[in-house]
Formats: structure tokens, C-alpha cells, sequence
């Protein structure tokens, strides 16, 4: 009775819930909108909201301080600090715990860090207006916000130990947990006075420390909060929830993007033992069991024809093909000075070169899975790495039509995401729903993706090719640059598309080219955009447009530089004038690899060479020097990578070199030999055999060397990332290599 | 019914034959610590001990098992386990910790045969862990600080 009512809420009749006829995933979307209320997404989204600049407001988020959302003491004297922002790896619990600590003198050794419930009202991402994480925005959003917290959290329990000891509040001294009052000799914990400080008013106003007496920011031996659960098997996943009675469910879905389902028999897969059902969603058929591998095995046993009369059905070589071509006309101007291609004409030297970046796959090691049970006051409860929590509940709810406040989101550390958990949609948590809805909501369903279904699932990095021309005069300056992007928009169609979509130019595919710092120096300067088309379905990934402008915009800006006969620092460092950070962390990169020195032959007089790239993304600078050594039969060795940055103050210094090395190996695995290709629309690729992960042997030595700064801090999760593969191109061309411009590197060989 | 020995107990389990030790430890046993990654042994993730081997647990059936004494991140003791956590815990290596399992469990197995590991060694051993994290220079960092931890 329960679950019809919500059937019928949802627009549904039980019958076709049952028989699993439900919408067509675009009668979703708009069903949705119309059931859930629409996807509201109030303020805009990372990258325009990020580029704060002059105007930047004095304090990110609500002015008055909010202890109570944010922070719990128990009279057992731990400090939980809870986070609104999903810790997929970048230790953001960690961070964020560090920033409210630090403000309420706590001692680390008491510190503990727990993802906070989903609610927009407490816990909003203040560039996104909803609970949500990515972007780099994490550490940026909740600077001032968990500083305020702990700060006022400090008042109340000094206010405590003032009103227990009958002393004047000036008097009382707060370090490592302790709460003092010399005068009489007088200490109490936080556990003592968490009780009494719990009553008080929180206070309106509360004075920051000043940064140099901070001992927990900036302290790079702080050990992460989940250093020891991620160790001995106790942290859970999503992957590791068990519900009373849960049944888990894989999909079976089109081979092609765009696919549907024509008709299925499950007669063979429910007769595999422990398989409980079978059932049609948007998505695919569903097969329940007992357990995952139950489920697998039913699956394999299903037969279903698909039908492909709105799938894509080309090859990636057709795709290139049609996208060079696009390229190579005029598109929508995403930056337009003076007349680039009139001063390209007139160059004593012209420069062309053409990238083709593939589709990537962000493959996190623990694959999409969410649970999602029906609770008995009408709404449901989620256990997932939650990563874009409003959208999550507005989602659920509109599928299993039930109000947004009734979803119950337990966020979870996730193994990994890049990007892949925080879709518009939210994809596989609305397919979880869609599972939950078909079985009338009899059984708590864990929706698990096999790495199959990661790899061949869509929402990839697009498939992006960048066409440059550029001019020299004889002095070797540039007087004109034009450059053509095609790629597909991820946002079209999306929530997300008012704020990212600008007169049909999707600001993330052009962010890092459009914006470029060297333009400054550009008299005339050019960057179109042209939106491919597709059924396959993209994605940001981490560090989104600049994982291929970077790229291309430092793999061609070295190319330049030799044309011009310039040392490739040099001429970024006069190009770069005006934007002191990029300068330093360039500066700072360069002096660390010993980039005046010339570079010794391999030990068998193998050929070496050095490369650089610098990047700003996320508000954060980063630059990269790479060595590698040719072996002379076509392969190359990275030898060492060294790495500044600059992302304002270092919450955690640890963590941000955690993030520059991991983001550096994301980079260059993927630029070595990652790519998801088409064969008549089907994805070549299925695993992890197919597509080969970077390893631990493919692992440079990584050094990272952080600017020491005042500025507010930001990101670190993506900015790592967009540097280091085009560092390493620009080496292995200065070793004497070929100009690697299709990438993964596999395709063409480096010599 | 099988008869399985996991971290020092017998259990027995009601599972076909030709399921993957993986789900039987993480769906059946209930010991989640062990992931799953690929199910195809191509990352690690599912590594548990076999007699003290370093195996896939995703590629091992079952039936196969017999008499094995199975060892799971749970289950650790000795002096190479408490090296490796201990390394693994002092150089924070984790990001998102899900291969971390399966990392240590490959590295103690390193560890317990080897206290001079080179690099050659390391890789050898930990070459069939993927971290998409891209863990790694900890990784390598934390096998050589464990092996000094055991030496010790």
C-alpha cells in the first residue's frame, strides 16, 4: 500500500512500475523536473564562480558563525568536525577538520572527522547554492565558514569554564584541548565543558587567529583522520553496506550509446541459484540476487535485443575525422582580439599543429554502487560516496516520488570518483531508485557497477581535438594565435546549463585556452569552439577542459619557443608577465629540476631531455618539470618530475604534495596509454587488461615544492593533474623525440 | 557446504563451488576489508593471503580453497604486518584507501620473504596493485620504511 502510494505520487501506475514499463530516461528527466521540483541550481557552478577576482566578497558563505552545524564535542572529550564535502581521497575530512580545529585549539589526537548529513540549508557548497562537491571548491568554500565555527565554538566553551570558575573570560587561555586559567591554577577539557558550553548562545561575532599563531594549518605532520581505518579494512564504502534482507542488482545495458532495450528473456538467468528477479528499468534490464556474484552470473544468463536506431553507431576514427574537419572551420568565438588569422598571414614564421585527445574513462577503483532502501515514514535512506547530495535527493526522490526531504543520504568515503559520482543526474543513483521503484520498494537494492560497466559506461572525458595556428615576426614574439576546439558539451541538457552554456560556448570546454594567461602578450588572439555531437555520454573528469587545453596550449607554446630559439623558461616567463603567480611557480620548478644545468646522457648514451609546463586551474598555479630518457627502440622513461604550486595557504602540506603526486600520476598514466575507442559504436575496451592503468613501475619519482602564501587558500585535487603530461611531451621532444600531438603517446611512439 | 579456515576460524559456507573466494569472503563471510576492483586479477584490489601467499582472491574458487589457511586485512598479526601498517600509517599513503588493502596485503607478503627489498623487488611485488589514486611514490617509500620497521 505504502509503495503504491508512492508509485501513484510519482505519476506511475503500480502496474507498470511492476512490469517494469517505466520512462524512457528522457521522460525521466523531464518527469523529474515536474515531480521533484525542478533541479534547482541557485548560485553558478566551479569555474565562473571561482574566478572571484576584485569583487570576491569578504566572507564565502553565511556571515554569522554556525558552531552547531559544523562541530561536536562529547564528553569524551573527541572533537568530531563534520564535512558537507564528499573525502573521495583527497582528504578533504581532513582538511576541513584541520580548519575548524586550528580556530578551536584542539589537539589533533582528538580530532575526529565524519561526512555531514545531506542538507542544503547547513551544509551548501557556496559556489554551487547545493550541497555538492568538485571543482577544487572544497577547501575554498569552507575557509571562512569552519574558521568562524571554530572560533565561536572556542568562545562558548571559554565562556563555560568563565561562568564554572567565576573568572573573566580575558583571563582563560585555550591550547591542545585544554582549557587553562593560570591565575588559579585552573584547567578543564573540552569533554568537561562540552555539556555546559552546549547551553550557551552562540556567539554573533567571533575574532580569527592570526595565521602565524596557527600550529595545525600549515603543519605538514598532521596524519590524515582516516590514516588508520583506510589500513586495517574498517573504513566502509558503499561497496562494504549490508541492509537486512538487500538484494544487490547489476544492469544490463545497451552496447551502444543510445541504445534501448528491444525485448529480453530472463527465463535461464532466473534460474541461476540465488537470483531473486528480474526487471526492466530506464537504464537496462536489472537482474536481483542474494548476492554480487549471484547477480553477475544471472546477468550472463540474460538474453535481451537491443535496439540501436538511435545509438551511435560510428567508429572513433570517423569521429576524429568529422571533428578535424570541424576544427578546421570557423566556430563560435570564445575569445576573440584584433585579427589573429590576417596577423598569422603576415607572421615571418607560421606554426600549425592539430591534438586529438581520446575518450577517457575516470575508472575510480571502487566502482558506481549505492543502496538505497525504503524507510517505513514514507521516504528512503541512501548509503553511496554521495557527491552532489541536493541533486541526489531532488533525483530520488522525483524517481521514487517521494519530497527531497524524505531522502536520507548516509555519504560514505568513496574509492575514488574524478569527477564520475557527480553527475547533472545523478545517473546511478537514480538507476539504484529506478531498481527500488520496479521491486515496489520490497527490499533495500544495492546497485553495483562491475568494472566492465565503468569502463564501457559513459560520461567520459570527451573526445576533444584542438587546431592551432600560430605566428612569429623576427624577433621571435608572437603576433597571432588562433586555436579551434571541438568537443561535446556535457552540460547541454543539463541543470547546469544556464550558468556554463554562454551563447552556445561551453565554458569547460575552452577554459584554459579561452583565458589563457599568455594572451596578454598576444596582440591577436583567437579561440572558436565548435560543439561535437554525439550519443556518448561525457563527463567532467578531473581537472575537466584544462586536461586537454593545458595541453595543448604548453605542447604548442613549446613548440613556439624552439622556433623562436628561446629557452623554453624564458620565453613562458616574458609571456607570462602581469601574473606574478604563474611566474613563481614557474621560477620555483625551474630552480628545484636545476634547469640551467645541462642534462647528462643516459648511462648507455641514451638521449635525455627536460620539459616544462605551467597552468593555472582551479585558482591554483601549478608548473612541472620532467626528465625522461629515450631507450632508442621507441620508449621513454620519465626519470623525475618536480613540481611547484601555489594554492594560497597549505591547509595540509602533506596532502597537497599527496595531491600534486597523485594528480601528476593521473596525468601522465592516462597521456601514456589510456584511451576509450569506438568500433561501430561499441567500446573496444572492458577492464582494466584493456585499459592498462598506470602502475607502480610507470611511476616517476615526484618532488613537490608548495609556495609559501598568505592568500586564501584553493584547490589541489585537479590542478595537479593538467601539467604534468604535457611537461614529459615537451621532454621527450627535447630529447630528441617526436612532437606528440594524438595522444595516448602509445598510438604514435615517442621516436 | 564448503569448509573454509579465514583469519584462524573455520566457517562453513552454503556457496556454489565455482564462486570467487571475493564474494565469498565479502557477501557470505561478511569480511569487507577485501575489495573487489576488476574480478579479472588485473588490479589487486581482492589480494588475500593463501598460506601466507599473496593471491587474487576474485580468480581463486571456492571449491579450489581446501585445507588453506586464508589470511584477510582483518586477520593480520606478526611482524611484517605490523611493519607495513605501521609504514603505511607513519608516511600517510592512503587517498581514497580502496586498493589499500590489497596493497598491504602484497607488500607483507614482500615483506615477510624479503627485509632488502631493492626497487626491482618492489616493483616485482607490487606491480599487480593499481592505485588510481596514483599512490605510488608512497607506496614504494612505505615497502622500503616497512622493511627497515622489520629488519629492526
Amino acid at each position: 500500500m505504502f509503495a503504491k502510494r508512492l508509485l501513484e505520487a510519482a505519476g506511475l501506475s503500480p502496474r507498470e512500475a511492476l512490469t517494469g514499463t517505466v520512462p524512457t530516461r528522457r521522460a525521466f528527466l523531464k518527469g523529474a523536473a515536474g515531480a521533484g521540483g525542478a533541479l534547482v541550481v541557485a548560485a553558478a557552478l566551479p569555474m565562473p564562480a571561482m574566478a572571484a577576482g576584485p569583487a570576491a566578497p569578504q566572507v564565502v558563505g553565511p556571515p554569522e558563525p554556525r558552531p552547531l552545524a559544523f562541530i561536536r564535542i562529547g564528553t569524551d572529550n573527541t572533537v568530531t568536525v563534520l564535512a558537507k564535502h564528499l573525502d573521495k581521497g583527497q582528504g578533504i575530512v581532513s582538511g576541513l577538520a584541520t580548519i575548524a580545529a586550528e580556530e578551536l585549539d584542539a589537539d589533533w589526537a582528538q580530532v575526529r572527522g565524519e561526512h555531514a548529513p545531506a542538507d542544503v540549508k547547513l551544509y551548501a557548497n557556496h559556489f554551487f547554492g547545493i550541497q555538492g562537491t568538485g571543482g577544487s571548491t572544497a577547501i575554498a568554500n569552507s575557509w571562512d565558514e569552519l574558521r568562524m565555527a571554530g572560533a565561536a565554538a572556542r568562545a562558548m566553551l571559554v565562556e563555560a569554564a568563565a561562568q564554572r570558575w567565576k573568572v573573566p573570560v580575558a583571563e582563560i587561555t585555550v591550547a591542545k584541548g585544554v582549557v587553562s586559567h593560570a591565575k588559579s591554577k585552573r584547567t578543564a577539557t573540552f569533554g568537561e565543558l562540552a555539556e555546559a558550553a552546549a547551553k550557551l548562545p552562540v556567539p554573533q561575532t567571533v575574532t580569527l587567529k592570526d595565521p602565524s599563531k596557527y600550529t595545525l594549518i600549515g603543519n605538514p605532520k598532521l596524519h590524515r583522520l582516516d590514516h588508520v581505518s583506510k589500513t586495517d579494512g574498517t573504513a566502509v564504502f558503499a561497496m562494504d553496506v549490508k541492509r537486512p534482507g538487500m538484494l544487490t542488482a547489476v544492469v544490463a545495458r545497451p552496447p551502444r550509446f543510445g541504445g534501448s532495450v528491444k525485448s529480453f528473456d530472463a527465463t535461464a538467468a532466473k534460474a541461476v541459484p540465488g537470483v531473486r528477479d528480474v526487471v526492466q528499468v530506464a537504464t537496462g534490464v536489472a537482474v536481483l540476487a542474494d548476492h554480487t556474484w549471484a547477480a553477475i552470473k544471472g546477468r550472463e544468463a540474460l538474453t535481451v535485443e537491443w535496439d540501436d536506431a538511435k545509438a551511435e553507431t560510428r567508429s572513433t576514427a570517423q569521429i576524429v575525422e568529422e571533428y578535424r574537419k570541424l576544427a578546421a572551420s570557423p566556430g563560435l568565438k570564445a575569445a576573440a582580439k584584433g585579427d589573429a588569422a590576417k596577423a598569422i598571414a603576415g607572421a615571418a614564421t607560421v606554426l600549425e599543429a592539430e591534438y586529438v585527445f581520446p575518450y577517457l574513462a575516470h575508472a575510480p577503483m571502487e566502482p558506481l554502487n549505492c543502496v538505497i532502501e525504503m524507510t517505513k515514514d514514507g521516504g528512503c535512506e541512501i548509503w553511496a560516496g554521495a557527491q552532489f547530495q541536493t541533486v541526489e535527493q531532488q533525483v530520488a526522490a522525483a524517481v521514487l516520488g517521494i519530497t527531497p526531504d524524505k531522502v536520507k543520504i548516509n555519504t560514505l568515503w568513496a574509492g575514488g570518483s574524478f569527477g564520475r559520482r557527480a553527475t547533472p543526474n545523478a545517473d546511478y543513483i537514480a538507476e539504484a531508485a529506478m531498481v527500488v521503484k520496479a521491486i515496489d520498494g520490497r527490499a533495500p537494492v544495492h546497485l553495483v557497477w562491475t568494472r566492465e560497466d565503468d569502463i564501457q559506461g559513459g560520461r567520459y572525458r570527451p573526445l576533444v581535438v584542438h587546431k592551432i595556428a600560430a605566428g612569429l615576426d623576427q624577433a621571435g614574439n608572437i603576433v597571432g594565435w588562433r586555436q579551434g576546439i571541438v568537443s561535446q558539451s556535457f552540460m547541454v541538457g543539463t541543470p547546469f546549463e544556464p550558468m556554463l552554456m554562454k551563447d552556445g560556448i561551453d565554458a569547460t570546454a575552452v577554459e584554459g585556452a579561452a583565458d589563457m594567461a599568455y594572451a596578454g602578450k598576444i596582440p591577436n588572439f583567437q579561440v572558436e569552439y565548435h560543439q561535437g555531437k554525439s550519443p556518448v555520454t561525457t563527463l567532467w573528469w578531473r581537472s575537466v577542459g584544462h586536461t586537454h587545453t593545458a595541453y595543448a596550449k604548453e605542447a604548442f607554446i613549446d613548440e613556439l619557443a624552439a622556433a623562436a630559439g628561446k629557452d623554453q623558461v624564458a620565453f613562458r616567463m616574458a609571456l607570462l608577465e602581469g601574473h606574478p603567480r604563474l611566474q613563481a611557480v614557474l621560477k620555483l620548478a625551474a630552480e628545484k629540476a636545476g634547469w640551467d644545468k645541462p642534462l647528462a646522457k643516459g648511462p648507455n648514451g641514451e638521449a635525455r631531455g627536460r620539459g616544462v609546463a605551467v597552468h593555472e586551474s582551479f585558482q591554483s598555479y601549478v608548473a612541472h618539470v620532467a626528465e625522461v630518457t629515450l631507450d632508442g627502440r621507441g620508449g621513454y622513461r620519465v626519470d623525475r618530475v618536480v613540481c611547484a604550486i601555489d594554492c594560497g595557504i597549505a591547509v595540509n602540506p602533506d596532502v597537497v604534495k599527496a595531491q600534486i603526486e597523485g594528480g601528476t600520476g593521473y596525468g601522465l598514466g592516462h597521456a601514456l596509454r589510456n584511451e576509450i575507442t569506438l568500433t561501430d559504436g561499441r567500446v573496444d575496451q572492458a577492464n582494466f587488461d584493456t585499459y592498462e592503468p598506470m602502475r607502480l613501475s610507470d611511476m616517476p619519482p615526484v618532488e613537490v615544492h608548495i609556495v609559501p602564501s598568505d592568500a586564501r587558500p584553493t584547490g589541489v585535487g585537479e590542478p595537479g593533474v593538467p601539467t604534468a603530461a604535457p611537461a614529459v611531451a615537451n621532454a621527450i621532444a627535447a630529447a630528441g623525440g617526436r612532437r606528440l600531438r594524438n595522444l595516448p603517446f602509445t598510438r604514435e611512439g615517442v621516436a | 557446504m564448503i569448509r573454509l579456515t579465514i583469519n584462524g576460524q573455520t566457517r562453513e559456507v552454503d556457496v556454489p563451488a565455482d564462486m570467487p573466494l571475493l564474494w565469498v569472503l565479502r557477501d557470505v563471510v561478511g569480511l569487507t576489508g577485501t575489495k573487489y576492483g576488476c574480478g579479472v586479477a588485473a588490479c589487486g584490489a581482492c589480494t588475500v593471503h593463501m598460506d601466507g601467499q599473496p593471491v587474487r582472491s576474485c580468480q581463486t574458487l571456492a571449491g579450489d580453497v581446501g585445507d588453506a589457511k586464508i589470511t584477510t586485512i582483518e586477520g593480520l598479526d606478526g611482524k611484517a604486518a605490523d611493519a607495513v601498517q605501521t609504514a603505511w600509517r607513519n608516511l600517510d599513503v592512503v587517498q581514497c584507501g580502496y586498493c589499500q588493502s590489497g596493497q598491504i596485503m602484497s607488500a607483507i607478503a614482500l615483506i615477510a620473504e624479503n627485509r632488502n627489498p631493492t626497487d626491482a623487488d618492489i616493483e616485482a611485488a607490487m606491480d599487480g596493485n593499481v592505485c588510481r589514486c596514483a599512490t605510488y611514490v608512497r607506496i614504494k617509500a612505505a615497502v622500503k620504511e616497512a622493511a627497515k620497521l622489520a629488519r629492526a
